[in-house]
């Protein structure tokens, strides 16, 4: 056994390589943070002079400022749906069988492979045959179906977890089937189901290529007015747009950790 | 007859939602057999041309090329998160347990457009490699890092780590350490544990991360279109231009198609390949 104090050298080899991976994963971050309170109007590093201006560029830009309302919008509304939905397909998942139960959960787990610009593409043609506009409600279609999945797994893990003899133990007791999902089933699931909905949540807020398909310029969310700035300007703007993104994710994240362990939601703790 | 209250409400809305996706799968299906009208939204006649248009050498290349960038890119994520993976599930600390958590996964929330940008300014001729290799004296000229498949790859294997991590770390923590121990007490050293046990226990989290980085690539755009700058063409960069720079639906409707029976075909070979490895996990 290795004790901290004297580990094999090929331990140490592997303590090494983990830190340069992550500090691989961790580069890009670094180098945005720093480009973005860079005072020259170039994307240039290191820069020579540092101030704030490009942050207050970022917060007042148009396109943003309307891309963050559209996206909290549609973020609200899919991810609200998208727990609904998961939520009420992971308990049928769980407690029975039906017919064309493995055919549906085929079909609302595959847009983990499908590529999202073939979803896009495919919600835009049918939007053109229904003749319905690329509004809010189509774009929130296609945020609910990429998410789903997400959704899906975390009340279906907590799901797994629960036990099962407390909702027994109400029925034996006289309780109607609604009282047991309402006063058993749905309060004991509530840390998957808020982790679900975050994870959601942050997954549409950040959906990009088929939100670029399916959205229009009243409909587009921020990512979508972010890539356009890209193409159209090349100052920090966007570097300090990214840091202010790269700190709420991992503000919510270290939350999401603290209240609920992270490690659990992804099914990536040991047993 | 069971009891099965609720079947119903449960179910219904998540049949909708499948509705949807299959009635947008069925939209491409039956676009992609119909005429190109050019300057015009609207669809003619029934034909097979848009099918044998993908033959065209511009198309077939464009293809080879990104089933080569997908599979470039997910044997990378999987050498560079393999060890990450492993150090998150076997890591004693808490702390640093959290620490690599959250490293790992946090690019996941950040979208693709923020993480494309972030390597843009790490590759570009005045971005960070190029401005550290320089005032290292190592080179005078910047090299070329924009605009080049190893940019591309490079900012891929970025964007696929955390999933890659995320299900191999769910495959190495559900491995009995018993095994080890077992094999520790008959006098295998580390290494021969690590090759004999537990690389080959954790083979199904390798099969779903590998598929999944697999697919994943096959769908980004962000980073092909702009890390590539139009000298990478992917399926995905192609389907785009077909739809909004040409309008020639059809055509982007039966390109992504092909993709999409591509990465199911890869996917059900990958899986197909690992079963007898997998069956071994299972034991």
């Amino acid at each position: 056994m290795s004790y901290p104090m004297r580990r094999s050298p090929l331990a140490v080899a592997g303590i090494l390589l983990v830190a340069a991976i992550l500090g691989f994963v961790m580069l890009p971050a670094v180098v945005v943070t720093i480009t973005a309170f860079n005072d020259k109007a170039i994307l240039a590093f290191p820069p020579q002079s540092y101030s704030w201006r490009w942050f207050e560029r970022a917060i007042s830009y148009d396109d943003f400022r309307k891309g963050f309302w559209n996206g909290l919008i549609v973020t609200a509304w899919a991810s609200t749906l998208a727990l609904i939905v998961g939520t009420g397909f992971a308990l049928a998942l769980h407690r029975y069988t039906f017919s064309l139960k493995s055919t549906l959960e085929a079909l609302l787990l595959s847009p983990l492979v499908i590529p999202h610009f073939t979803i896009g593409l495919g919600l835009l043609i049918l939007s053109a045959q229904l003749t319905v506009g690329r509004g809010y409600p189509l774009v929130v279609l296609a945020h609910v179906i990429l998410v789903l999945p997400f959704v899906l797994r975390s009340v279906f893990i907590s799901l797994k977890n629960l036990d099962g003899r407390l909702e027994l133990a109400a029925s034996s007791l006289g309780a109607s089937p609604r009282r047991v999902l309402f006063t058993i089933t749905l309060p004991l699931l509530v840390p998957g189901l808020v982790s679900g909905w975050l994870f959601a949540a942050i997954l549409s807020f950040n959906e990009f290529t088929a939100t670029l398909f399916v959205s229009n310029q009243a409909t587009q969310t921020l990512p979508v007015a972010m890539y356009n700035y890209v193409r159209e300007y090349a100052d920090p703007t966007l570097a300090a747009l990214s840091v202010i993104y790269i700190v709420v994710t991992a503000l919510l994240l270290t939350l999401a950790n603290f209240f609920f362990g992270l490690g659990k939601i992804l099914n990536v703790d040991a047993h | 007859m069971k009891q099965r209250p609720f079947l119903g409400w449960f179910v219904s809305p998540a049949a909708l939602v499948a509705l949807g996706l299959t009635a947008a799968m069925a939209a491409i299906l039956q676009y992609s057999v119909r005429a190109y009208v050019p300057g015009s939204l609207n669809v003619g006649g029934l034909t097979l041309d848009n099918f044998t248009a993908l033959l065209r050498p511009l198309y077939a290349w464009a293809f080879w090329g990104t089933i080569l960038l997908c599979l470039l890119t997910a044997v990378f994520t999987l050498i560079l998160a393999y060890p990450v993976a492993y150090a998150l599930v076997r890591v004693r600390s808490k702390a640093l347990k959290s620490f690599i958590l959250i490293a790992s996964v946090t690019p996941l929330f950040l979208g693709e457009v923020v993480r494309t940008y972030s390597w843009m300014i790490v590759l570009g001729n005045n971005g960070f490699i190029n401005s550290v290799l320089k005032s290292l004296g190592i080179i005078d000229r910047p090299l070329q890092m924009m605009f080049t498949t190893s940019g591309v790859v490079a900012a891929l294997v970025h964007v696929t780590m955390p999933i890659m991590v995320i299900m191999l770390a769910a495959g190495l923590s559900h491995i009995d350490r018993n095994y080890e121990k077992a094999a520790e007490s008959l006098g295998a050293g580390p290494v021969r544990r690590f090759m004999t046990i537990t690389l080959p226990l954790s083979m199904p989290g390798i099969v779903a991360g590998f598929s999944t980085a697999f697919a994943w690539t096959f769908s980004a755009f962000a980073t092909p279109q702009l890390i590539g700058g139009g000298k990478v063409s992917t399926v995905s960069t192609l389907v785009y231009q077909l739809g909004f720079a040409s309008f020639n639906f059809p055509f982007a409707a039966s390109l992504s198609l092909a993709g999409l029976v591509m990465t199911f075909a890869v996917i059900a070979l990958m899986k197909r390949a690992m079963r007898p490895v997998e069956r071994l996990g299972e034991q």
